[in-house]
């Protein structure tokens, strides 16, 4: 029971991340129509937004200690942070909290990014065909990730949660658990509730807002919309910078769960897609239940004793749902019809 | 004598000197030796076959590297069981391929667009996942199926040298290659490279002729309207899935060569970048097009296995003429897209092409070529993406 | 900066004025090609000598194989004569003068091997038939090496493994022109076990988390028959897919498992994860079973241990070498790879650099390239001074043995690169093995091939 419980926990921590990842690529591709392979890169690059950020407060002065030596025999060089040198206690904090504050910072470095990748390259292939924007797209990805690797290595470099989350929380002793049954990492209970704050926040924004209405209605009849002299481009513009930014803020927050490198976003691409899919294009509904029931069902697939039964089901249990889904639901879970179907 | 028309005639001709002529065309820029010379013929044939899917019916298959796979592990098993010969291996390598393609067509057909993709994809990496792990009986895993020396081969006759035995076609190894110089240029001539540039050919030729058959517009038409099609009482899923299926052995035969020439089969070649990556060739040379998908592949190819080999010093070798300070500005600014930045080129090179050529590498091609001779009308390039064929 | 470029332009002068084409072909004379002298593949006809180096460009390695790319122009370099000299000073075979192989000056060509089997032979095999190399190197994982080490075996050429752990490489795979001078999983669990039994206490019930493929199972059967020899119990050993990106569903059931050992047969991004996750899920600091709970890491990559950040502190594993080993030899090679690049050596970067040096030493003592004499000079060699004590090439079937490292992740590191400390040098005896052991046993050696 408790081991049910915990892989519940992991599936829904999963499975936020998965949605949280994806609500990005459905806003883009799902109802903008747009095959974005350089999704996952937007990712990634909000993951780099955290290391940068701990990067710029980890700037140091070097004082040489000749009581110690390098590797070299040469006097050590010990670095303190400037952040710590000007702001004392509140600099170290700050340098703990380098995540959190990450996230703040990447929501309008993120924002520019979409801003740039919308006008700058993917709106001049809103008419293209599909295969045009894969090629784009993909090789836009490839000098991204090219870049970071440049200048940041291929290795992961890791990002600390803040100290004070970083612990684990006995959460079986509340419900009635023995101690030690049910525990789970708070980082991780914190990015649940991120996700699915950020979650809720964009389904409000397009729900309750004008702007929200307008976007909805130029997902559904981009023409007639314009017709009414609405200029629906530049809020798709808008719509694609949100994508980013909720993508980046993505990235930032999976941070301390997992080292940002430079191929993360590759490796997160086609599960992203799958989950848009599986969903149903052009719903966001869909994406995010996708994103639970496939982040839930990788869970459970990854139990020894699902795996002493069915050898190697977690290695395709996402395909394997897939395909199910798609068989029996002809448009995912909430597809709209008509929506890249041909 | 090829029932073709008078252009096909003249393209197909064109494109045997081009593929015969292959080590002399391609000695001057470094690809001339045997192994990528196979590779642009093997990874020609693999595009040219997900061309007649992809180009004619826009049926965006996520996963044939699956069948490259297939068609990989089944050569290999025949090299292990019945003889180093490779007619045995390419045959089953074809037909099993052909087998997994139909069974796979059949399931996946029954949607379109980006459901038909990801359903593709779902199957291609259950196979990747499959091969690497559980499956490692039949596939030998991460570290790939290899021939040994304890193998059966119930055809052969034993080793005794205590040596591999190498591929061959009815005594004609692979590996035999038969080398000159040319104008200082080291030429070399290698019997894999000509069995697979034929196969290439006789591949290239099926499919001008599908192109240009009524199968092939019926194709077309599905592209174009595939709903209009059906209320006129087609069906079209039997033309669909022969397409697929063709498709499919055609990247089993690729599969099979691969293993030929070299006889080792890898988990890697069924994951999903490998079925990107001949997406990514038949776009890049052109889609739709006849000659395009080559184009790519040879494009795509060599920059895998010549643009990452030129590390610093290689660079410094070209721009030893300058003076030093000036060598070093020029190493510190290519450095970056050469050797391990190879990729990054690759990145920039599919957005150039896509940007500025949106019908592939075809479409440069037929510019230049209007460029030089006015002959052709400007109609038979539109830039649309529906390239000269 | 500029020293770095002075050399490499020492090294391009001989060979690289034919300016055309893209890559200049290695090829010497003009109407012989290569392979018909000498009687093997590739042999060198010039005044000088060319080395295949295949490393990871690209893909999760890339950065191991950049070390590996720096101790190469390391050892190509002092094998020219220029630089310090590194380990060529300490190293008890003085064959090696500094004047290339055989008189020829040493050039080399590189390649990326993408760490897929396909790629590295492809990479290996434009080495061989374009640039004329006449022995191939490195490598950064065990399938890759093993795919290379086959493709030499049949073109003739010597292979010299870079950083590979599988069993296999020198077990069931192994090739007569293939040599292996890492360790292996089962030196690693032989090396690992007794020290783990010593801090730990022989009774310890461990948790197996293992990488879905060749590596992580010959790895985990090595660690399990090692502890279990030594009275540890195996609760479990749940296999992780390699694309796996978040272990927590394999982390969070551990702790109700009535294990109080986890043992991480995960390497590179894999095991960088997997331990952030489990250092999340608080195993560091719980009690089972009376006992603390422990984490153990098989096998460790200083490199990429760096990814893991402070979850190392304190983590029990095994390394090839370490930057801070204190004899001649080590302390030659950091000090001119330090001088050099800035930071110190990785482990991969000391073993293809060995690698490197033991080749031309070989050629040197054989008096040619041929392969079937460079495996015989290589056969049952002896020598110190490489920084691993008394090391011995065994001829069964072509594995150095030497110590092995016991490291545990340190508590206060002094720099970025100060992330493990040595915590016992278990000497060799202890870890050697008959060549039919269970885990190497069903490989065949072959003969040499020397190709042509």
């Amino acid at each position: 029971m408790d081991d049910i419980l915990l892989q519940i926990l992991n599936g829904l921590d999963k499975g936020s991340a998965y949605a949280l990842i994806t609500l990005g690529l459905t806003l883009i591709f799902g109802t903008l129509g747009v095959v974005n392979f350089a999704h996952g890169s937007l990712f990634m690059l909000g993951a780099f937004v955290a290391v940068i950020v701990r990067k710029i407060m980890m700037i140091s002065s070097v004082t040489l200690d000749p009581t110690r030596t390098n590797f070299l025999g040469k006097p050590l060089e010990i670095k303190t942070t400037y952040i710590e040198q000007w702001f004392g206690s509140f600099g170290t904090w700050m340098i703990d909290y380098s995540v959190p504050i990450a996230v703040l910072v990447a929501i309008p470095v993120m924002m520019l990014v979409g801003f740039v990748m919308e006008r700058g390259l993917i709106k001049h292939f809103y008419h293209r065909p599909h295969a045009d924007q894969i090629l784009v797209t993909f090789g836009l990805a490839i000098v991204l990730q090219e870049i970071v690797k440049k200048f940041f290595g291929a290795n992961a470099i890791p990002q600390a949660a803040p100290e004070a989350a970083s612990g684990a929380l006995d959460i079986g002793v509340w419900l009635g658990f023995a101690e030690n049954a049910v525990i789970y990492p708070e980082w991780r209970l914190i990015y649940f509730f991120f996700a699915v704050a950020v979650i809720a926040a964009v389904f409000s924004f397009l729900r309750f807002t004008t702007f929200g209405m307008v976007v909805r209605a130029g997902m559904v009849d981009r023409e007639t919309v314009g017709l009414l002299g609405i200029n629906i481009n530049r809020r798709f513009t808008l719509m694609f910078g949100i994508a980013a930014a909720v993508t980046g803020m993505a990235g930032v927050m999976y941070a301390p769960i997992l080292s940002p490198n430079y191929h993360m976003g590759m490796d997160f691409l086609v599960l992203t897609f799958v989950v848009v899919v599986v969903g149903g294009m052009g719903s966001l509904p869909g994406a995010v239940l996708a994103g639970f029931m496939l982040g839930i069902l990788e869970s459970f697939a990854s139990m020894n004793e699902v795996k002493s039964i069915l050898p190697g089901i977690d290695q395709i249990i996402i395909y394997l749902v897939a395909i199910i889904i798609l068989l029996v639901r002809p448009r995912g879970l909430m597809g709209k019809a008509g929506v890249m179907e041909d | 004598m090829l029932k073709l028309k008078n252009n096909d005639t003249a393209l197909f001709l064109a494109f045997c000197v081009m593929v015969l002529a292959g080590p002399i065309i391609l000695a001057p820029l470094g690809a001339g030796y045997p192994d990528l010379l196979q590779r642009f013929a093997i990874f020609g044939i693999f595009a040219v076959g997900y061309n007649i899917l992809f180009g004619l019916t826009g049926y965006l298959s996520f996963g044939h590297a699956a069948f490259l796979g297939v068609g990989s592990y089944s050569a290999v098993w025949m090299f292990k069981l019945l003889s180093m010969n490779i007619i045995p291996g390419i045959i089953l390598a074809v037909i099993l391929s052909g087998i997994f393609a139909l069974l796979i067509g059949f399931i996946t057909l029954r949607r379109s667009g980006i459901y038909f993709s990801i359903l593709t994809l779902a199957f291609a990496q259950m196979s990747y996942s499959l091969a690497y792990s559980v499956l490692t009986p039949i596939t030998n895993g991460e570290t790939g199926l290899q021939i040994h020396l304890a193998d059966p081969r119930i055809l052969d006759t034993k080793s005794t040298d205590g040596s591999l035995p190498s591929t061959n076609l009815f005594g004609l190894e692979m590996n035999d290659t038969w080398r000159t110089t040319l104008f200082g240029m080291d030429l070399q001539f290698n019997v894999g490279f000509y069995v697979s540039a034929i196969l290439l050919i006789l591949c290239f030729y099926l499919s001008i002729r599908i192109f240009r058959s009524p199968f092939g517009l019926m194709l077309r038409a599905v592209k174009t309207n595939q709903n209009r099609l059906m209320y006129t009482g087609v069906n079209t899923k039997p033309y669909l899935l022969t397409a697929f299926v063709i498709s499919g052995m055609y990247a089993g035969l690729a599969g099979g060569l691969l293993a030929a020439m070299d006889p080792l089969a890898g988990a890697e070649r069924m994951q999903w970048t490998e079925s990107g990556t001949v997406v990514l060739m038949t776009i890049l040379g052109g889609t739709g097009t006849l000659l395009g998908p080559v184009f790519g592949a040879g494009a795509i190819k060599y920059f895998e296995n010549i643009f990452s080999k030129v590390n610093d010093s290689v660079l410094a070798g070209w721009f030893n003429f300058m003076p030093d300070w000036m060598t070093d500005t020029m190493v510190f600014l290519l450095g970056p897209f050469f050797g391990k930045g190879w990729h990054l080129t690759l990145g920039l090179v599919f957005m150039a092409v896509v940007i500025f050529l949106p019908g592939g590498l075809m479409e440069g091609a037929s510019k230049i070529a209007n460029l030089f001779g006015k002959r052709k009308n400007k109609g038979s390039v539109d830039s649309t993406g529906t390239p000269a064929e | 900066m500029s020293k770095l470029i002075t050399s490499r332009r020492g090294l391009i002068k001989s060979g690289a004025a034919i300016g055309a084409g893209l890559a200049t072909p290695t090829i010497f004379g003009s109407s012989v090609w290569a392979g018909s002298h000498g009687g093997y593949t590739n042999a060198p006809t010039g005044s000088t000598v060319t080395l295949g180096f295949n490393v990871p460009q690209s893909g999760p390695y890339a950065d191991e194989g950049a070390d590996e790319l720096r101790a190469y122009m390391l050892a190509v370099e002092h094998l020219n004569g220029e630089g310090d000299g590194g380990m060529m000073n300490t190293f008890s075979s003085k064959e090696l003068k500094g004047n290339g192989i055989l008189g020829r000056k040493v050039e080399y060509v590189t390649g990326d091997t993408q760490t897929k089997s396909d790629a590295a032979r492809a990479s290996a095999k434009s080495m061989i038939e374009k640039d004329g190399a006449v022995m191939i190197t490195g490598g950064s994982s065990s399938g890759v090496a093993i795919a290379v080490q086959s493709l030499c075996q049949e073109a003739g050429i010597i292979f010299m493994a870079g950083l590979t752990h599988s069993n296999d490489t020198t077990g069931k795979d192994k090739k007569a022109n293939g040599f292996r001078h890492f360790f292996n999983g089962y030196m690693s669990a032989a090396a690992l076990a007794p020290v783990l039994i010593d801090r730990y206490g022989a009774d310890r019930k461990a948790y197996h988390l293992t990488a879905d493929y060749t590596w992580g199972w010959t790895q985990q059967a090595s660690m399990a028959a090692a502890t279990e020899a030594m009275g540890w119990e195996t609760v479990a050993n749940v296999l992780t897919p390699l694309a796996t990106q978040d272990f927590s569903s394999y982390v969070a059931p551990v702790l109700n498992s009535g294990a109080d050992v986890l043992i991480l047969n995960h390497y590179g991004g894999n095991m960088v994860n997997s331990l952030t996750s489990a250092v999340q899920f608080g195993l560091k600091n719980k009690q089972v079973n009376g006992k603390n709970f422990e984490i153990v890491v098989p096998l460790y990559s200083r490199l990429m241990a760096r990814g893991a950040g402070e979850n190392v502190k304190g983590i029990f594993g095994s390394t090839n070498w370490h930057w801070s080993l204190q004899d001649e030899g080590s302390k030659a090679f950091v000090k001119s790879f330090g001088e050099k690049y800035g930071f110190p050596p990785s482990q991969a970067a000391h073993t293809v650099y060995c690698q490197t040096l033991l080749y031309a030493d070989a050629v040197e003592r054989a008096g040619t390239h041929n392969p079937c004499g460079v495996a015989e000079a290589l056969e049952g060699f002896k020598f110190s001074g490489l920084g691993n004590g008394d090391v011995e090439y065994r001829a069964e079937d072509h594995q150095c043995f030497k110590d092995v490292l016991v490291v545990k992740g340190k508590e206060n590191p002094t720099s970025e690169f100060d992330l493990l400390e040595i915590v016992e040098i278990t000497p060799r005896a202890k870890v050697e093995y008959a060549p039919d052991n269970e885990f190497f046993a069903g490989g065949d050696l072959g003969q040499c091939n020397p190709g042509a």
